[in-house]
C-alpha cells in the first residue's frame, strides 16, 4: 500500500480546494501562483535532492511509488527524492500562500494581489 | 540547508520592498495553521514507519520523535514560499505597469 501516495494526492487536491473554494484566493487560476511555483520547484528539487540523496530523510518502500532505492532519477524518484515529497511541497507552500494572500484582504487595506 | 533557503529568500524582502516581515500577524495566520496540519501529517508518517530522520545527521533533540529542525523546515518553507511568491506579484505589476 502505498500510503504517502495516497496522502500525498489528497493533499494537493484539499490545497486546491481551499484555495478556489473556500478562501476564494483562486491562486491557481493565475500567473503569480505558477510563476512563483516554478521558482520554489527549482530550489525544492536542490533541497530536496540534498535531504534524500544524502539519506537525511529515508522512505519505506512500502510507503512509495518508488522501491525505497535511492537513485537520482527513475524508480518513483526525481533527483533523489521520491515524486510524492513535490505533492508535500506544492500543498505546504500553495495553502500558505493562499491563507497569506487571504489574510492580506483582511488585516491590512490594500487590495488582494490578482495573478 | 534551511539557513541557505532563508539566505536566499530573505534577500528578495529588501530587494522588492516586500513589507512581508512587517505583518507579523498575518504571517502567524499564513504559517501555523498550515504548520500543524503538515505536522500532524509528518507525526502520524513518522510514527506509521512511512519515513526516518537519520539520527547520525539531525540534532540529537527531538519532540514527539522528530528532530528540531524538521518543526523548523514548517516555518522557513512557507516563508519563503511566500517571500517568492509576493516578489513575482511585485515584478509582474511592474511589468505591466512600468
Amino acid at each position: 500500500m502505498t500510503s504517502y501516495t495516497a496522502a500525498a494526492a489528497v493533499a494537493v487536491l484539499a490545497a486546491i480546494l481551499a484555495d478556489l473554494f473556500v478562501l476564494r484566493t483562486a491562486l491557481v487560476r493565475g500567473r503569480t501562483w505558477w510563476t512563483a511555483y516554478g521558482i520554489v520547484l527549482v530550489f525544492q528539487l536542490i533541497t530536496n535532492g540534498w535531504l534524500t540523496g544524502r539519506g537525511i530523510v529515508r522512505y519505506s518502500g512500502d510507503a512509495i511509488l518508488g522501491s525505497g532505492r535511492i537513485v537520482i532519477l527513475g524508480d518513483g524518484r526525481i533527483v533523489y527524492a521520491p515524486v510524492e515529497d513535490l505533492a508535500f511541497g506544492f500543498a505546504l507552500v500553495l495553502l500558505s500562500c493562499a491563507v497569506w494572500v487571504w489574510a492580506g484582504a483582511r488585516t491590512r487595506s490594500s487590495p488582494v494581489p490578482k495573478g | 540547508m534551511l539557513a541557505l533557503v532563508l539566505a536566499g529568500t530573505l534577500p528578495l524582502h529588501r530587494r522588492y520592498s516586500l513589507g512581508v516581515l512587517r505583518q507579523p500577524l498575518r504571517l502567524l495566520l499564513a504559517i501555523v495553521p498550515a504548520a500543524l496540519l503538515f505536522v500532524a501529517w509528518d507525526l502520524a508518517a513518522t510514527a506509521a514507519g512511512q519515513w526516518h530522520f537519520d539520527p547520525a545527521q539531525t540534532f540529537s533533540a527531538r519532540l514527539w520523535g522528530l528532530p528540531l529542525e524538521e518543526y523548523a523546515f514548517f516555518v522557513v518553507i512557507p516563508l519563503a514560499g511566500i517571500l517568492t511568491f509576493e516578489a513575482v506579484t511585485v515584478v509582474i505589476s511592474r511589468r505591466r505597469a512600468p
